[in-house]
């Protein structure tokens, strides 16, 4: 996730604006606007049944999401306290109805995970899930995220999330989520995945990649 | 150049079923030589020199151009991603990646390839440094770059850096596109756009359909040039 804040230059506004008004002759602009037009948009990184995708990047399960987290997220992108310039330039281009509708329908979406974790410590992930880490300050992960690890409101459903995403959220965590000065949600995890060493994070990440 | 000979074309089912034998037995004869020339040249000169005098490393770079750097409207295979490069020899096989070209060339050209050859096929090319085609215009390429770094998320058009990497470099089997002939990536948008096939549960057709032809022609610009 480094990569994708260092690579990207800042937004080219006018290019692309210049590029929209090139299309003019193409769909209107209300079609584009839409519901079905940006789900099929949003679908095309985060997989056709919005299962999560390995792309370059990791695109992360959408599907049984909780929508308030979307939102919540969305949010987080469009006022930078969450870095990254590619969901910074999506949600900007989302209205606000149309991001209910769409979280909506993305919670209702309920196709089998993704697969292709490691599976050698599946164990060890799912008592860090269920139990914690008492001598490492770690919660059980459950307390919050749920025994089947749904979530709830604005905690994000955990469950057949994918593992590269998984590690590179809980690896990278203070540096992308909680930037600038305004405190948000994403406080709550940040001591936690701070005192999680990388062989635990790889192993809960599994545990969860597995649920349904 | 070299005149690449239609197969397949106006034959009637029984001289398809001879030419199929045809195929098979030429394939094992190629298999013969192939580990023949290996074994002789493996011990000479190294294995890439081995596999470059291979017979059926020519076969492929018949069309795909010397030391597989393209030609016209056969890809660039030097540098690919050889994951890429097996999972589309599977769906030549398997007949899902369907536009007429694949259909006229491509579909006879891996009937007798097994999975064996394909993947050793895959990692000989992946090998060779790639050159870039450099066959755009230089005058739509920075807007080209702008598509391929951010989208366009007003008209839903993904950021192809998402999946194919910062240098459009590509991973596993996400193809690298860096460098690919304008002509070739061009081709490949519209038949995405017109309802052709690659692989299943590919995204390419909804990113294609997304895509206005001045937008096809900016990306493809910028592409050819990345090294």
């Amino acid at each position: 996730m480094k990569l994708l804040g260092s690579a990207v230059p800042v937004v080219m506004l006018t290019t692309v604006l210049l590029a929209v008004a090139g299309r003019a002759q193409d769909a209107s602009s209300a079609d584009r606007g839409g519901f079905e037009a940006k789900l099929q948009y949003c679908k095309t990184c985060h997989g056709l049944s919005a299962q999560g995708y390995r792309g370059y990047f990791p695109m992360p399960r959408l599907a049984g999401q909780q929508p308030q987290y979307l939102e919540n997220q969305l949010r987080a992108f469009i006022e930078r306290r969450r870095t990254n310039p590619v969901m910074a330039n999506v949600a900007h281009a989302l209205n606000p109805s149309t991001v209910s509708a769409l979280a909506t329908h993305f919670k209702n979406l309920d196709p089998r995970p993704i697969g292709g974790a490691p599976k050698q410590s599946l164990a060890l992930g799912r008592r860090i899930y269920e139990d914690g880490i008492a001598e490492a300050n770690v919660p059980a992960c459950s307390a919050c995220h749920g025994a089947d690890g749904h979530g709830q409101n604005e905690i994000p459903r955990l469950a057949g999330q994918l593992y590269e995403y998984m590690v590179g959220q809980l690896t990278g965590w203070a540096k992308v989520r909680g930037q600038g000065s305004a405190v948000d949600t994403s406080a709550i995890m940040a001591p936690t995945a701070h005192n999680l060493t990388r062989p635990q994070i790889e192993a809960v990440a599994a545990y969860v990649s597995t649920l349904p | 150049m070299r005149v690449m000979v239609p197969h397949g074309r106006h034959r009637s089912p029984r001289k398809r079923k001879d030419m199929k034998r045809i195929v098979w037995t030429s394939a094992l004869l190629k298999a013969a030589l192939l580990t023949w020339a290996l074994v002789t040249l493996v011990a000479s000169v190294g294995p890439a020199r081995a596999w470059e005098q291979a017979p059926i490393v020519r076969n492929c770079t018949w069309c795909h151009g010397t030391s597989a750097q393209g030609y016209t409207v056969a890809p660039r295979l030097a540098g690919q991603r050889p994951l890429y490069i097996t999972s589309q020899i599977r769906s030549f096989r398997e007949h899902t990646r369907d536009n007429p070209l694949s259909k006229q060339y491509m579909w006879s050209a891996v009937a007798a390839l097994g999975p064996d050859v394909a993947r050793d096929l895959a990692a000989y090319f992946a090998t060779i440094p790639p050159r870039p085609a450099n066959d755009g215009d230089q005058a739509l390429a920075a807007r080209g770059r702008a598509i391929y770094m951010e989208g366009i998320p007003e008209a839903n058009v993904a950021a192809c850096y998402a999946c194919h990497g910062p240098n459009a470099e590509g991973i596993r089997e996400i193809p690298r596109l860096g460098g690919l002939s304008r002509f070739y990536l061009r081709a490949r948008l519209q038949q995405w756009g017109q309802g052709y096939h690659s692989v299943a549960g590919s995204p390419m057709p909804v990113v294609a359909r997304s895509l206005a032809p001045d937008e096809i022609e900016e990306l493809t610009s910028y592409l050819s040039f990345v090294r």
